[in-house]
């Protein structure tokens, strides 16, 4: 399946806009992809490896939060989209 | 759709139909619409990027009371794509600057300019007085400065945000729609997100995004159409793609759901863990100012103890100027480590000094003594040194 990855976390994924992984589940899935590319795991998980709270995940247009989290299943066609919070702006100093 | 904004009608005089008359005679708009355009009170935070179109757009579509919050001064890196503001602008206040422009737009808006920065103090005092909030400013402190106000005062809160050439958009904090921290509860710890300062954006991003702000504003004045509630709107300009994604109320979020535990606005750079302008991380790293290193320099000339320049950024900013150091870019900093000689003296710069700061941090912590900082980066070169270099 797809995992659509987004612009500020490319830099870790090898630039690539999107990776394709085999996976039953949105946590396979995404354990596939922190192995192709290890330099994501510590964008996407905190050191007790749960998903940060500021990177939400989607399976095609619904947040994972409302179906049944990382063990919602997944099938071909289906895709993960990643969707980090994002302030273009500088911070006011 | 039901009701957003519920505005008294106000009559228009004969200029304003002739110059509205594009949209007098659309049945989406049309006299009645016109009116509560007028009627309307919009608050813009910010001049900028997002800001420009918005403004700019929504008094000449006509909104008939428009405010504006901003304290900055236009500068030369503004004008790639903050469009109320010209060439002629640099060095003014852009509220003087942005005034100036939707006066010429349109004589007929009532403009109100504060020249404050938004705060805890005076956000809900300065959102009663409107109808709808656009946030136009783009930092994570702001951002949930005013979606907390916004739940607050029960204002609409028109959101747009870009980094590079990805942008979102939505309308949060209505009655019964999804706020901002139903999407995000916290914000990411500084650091780890870059900004447009740091990571660049394209100029016309913040056009697009910006007008879709536009657009959901006047749609909300209107009642009109399907507004962006519960719908977060991502943008993909490289690849020119519009995709849509569902938003929720979270029932347990901490301002907007059941039992709320934001009652009130708190301190949003704390809980947005900035505090002064020094990042953490970098605080507290030992520096060398341009003059010291300059003179190092100089001494050191053919001899083998001179300084290794490290420098942190990235190889297409290595292109715009460089002070002929060794690049290695920080992302690339953990796995490139060994290419360094930590016997030497090391001097880390990057282009104002937050990047090499984390640098010279990561360093110290993979055993390296004799590591500084550049103070002040390789603008603070330019200014001092060699007046030549370009800055960006």
């Amino acid at each position: 399946m797809k995992i659509h990855i987004p612009t500020p976390l490319r830099q870790y994924a090898a630039k690539q806009a999107a990776v394709e992984v085999p996976a039953a589940t949105v946590a396979e899935a995404l354990n596939g992809l922190v192995e192709l590319h290890p330099d994501l795991r510590r964008h996407l998980y905190t050191d007790e490896g749960r998903l940060r709270a500021f990177v939400n995940v989607y399976l095609n247009d619904e947040d994972i939060r409302y179906l049944q989290k990382e063990a919602t299943t997944v099938k071909d066609g289906d895709s993960i989209s990643i969707v980090p919070s994002i302030a273009g702006g500088k911070d006011p100093s | 759709m039901t009701t957003i904004v519920a505005t008294k009608p106000e009559t228009l005089t004969n200029e304003e139909i002739l110059r509205y008359s594009r949209h007098l005679i659309m049945p989406e708009v049309g006299m009645e619409g016109q009116q509560k355009l007028k009627a309307a009170k919009v608050l813009c935070i910010g001049a900028g990027g997002l800001g420009s179109p918005l403004a700019l757009y929504l008094a000449a579509a006509g909104v008939g009371t428009l405010g504006i919050v901003d304290f900055d001064v236009v500068d030369f890196t503004n004008l790639q794509r903050q469009i109320i503001h010209s060439t002629a602008d640099v060095g003014r206040k852009k509220l003087d600057s942005a005034a100036e422009k939707l006066k010429g737009i349109n004589p007929f808006v009532n403009l109100r300019l504060f020249e404050t920065k938004l705060t805890s103090e005076n956000a809900l005092e300065l959102f009663r007085q409107f109808d709808i909030v656009a946030d136009g400013t783009d930092n994570f402190p702001t951002r949930y400065l005013v979606n907390d106000a916004c739940v607050l005062t029960g204002k609409p809160n028109v959101y747009g945000s870009i980094f590079r050439f990805e942008g979102q958009a939505s309308v949060f904090a209505t009655k019964d729609g999804p706020c901002y921290r139903c999407l995000y509860p916290e914000p990411p710890p500084p650091g780890l997100v870059p900004s447009c300062a740091e990571g660049g954006v394209l100029g016309i991003l913040p056009g697009l995004v910006g007008l879709i702000q536009a657009t959901e504003t006047i749609k909300l004045i209107l009642g009109a159409g399907d507004p962006l509630i519960g719908r977060l709107l991502l943008v993909d300009a490289l690849g020119m793609k519009f995709r849509e994604l569902k938003l929720r109320k979270n029932p347990d979020c901490p301002v907007c759901g059941k039992n709320p535990t934001v009652t009130k606005l708190i301190d949003y750079q704390e809980f947005c863990g900035i505090r002064g302008e020094e990042t953490p991380v970098a605080a507290g790293v030992p520096e060398i100012t341009v003059e010291e290193l300059k003179q190092r320099l100089d001494q050191s000339l053919g001899k083998h103890d001179d300084v290794f320049i490290l420098d942190v950024r990235e190889p297409h900013e290595y292109q715009i100027c460089n002070i002929n150091g060794y690049l290695i870019p920080l992302g690339d900093l953990p796995k490139r480590v060994h290419e360094l000689d930590s016997s030497r003296e090391i001097v880390a710069h990057c282009r104002s000094g937050v990047r090499s700061g984390k640098a010279v941090a990561f360093l110290q912590q993979a055993g390296f003594r004799k590591v500084k900082n550049l103070k002040g980066g390789i603008l603070a070169w330019a200014d001092k040194i060699d007046p030549k270099m370009p800055k960006y």
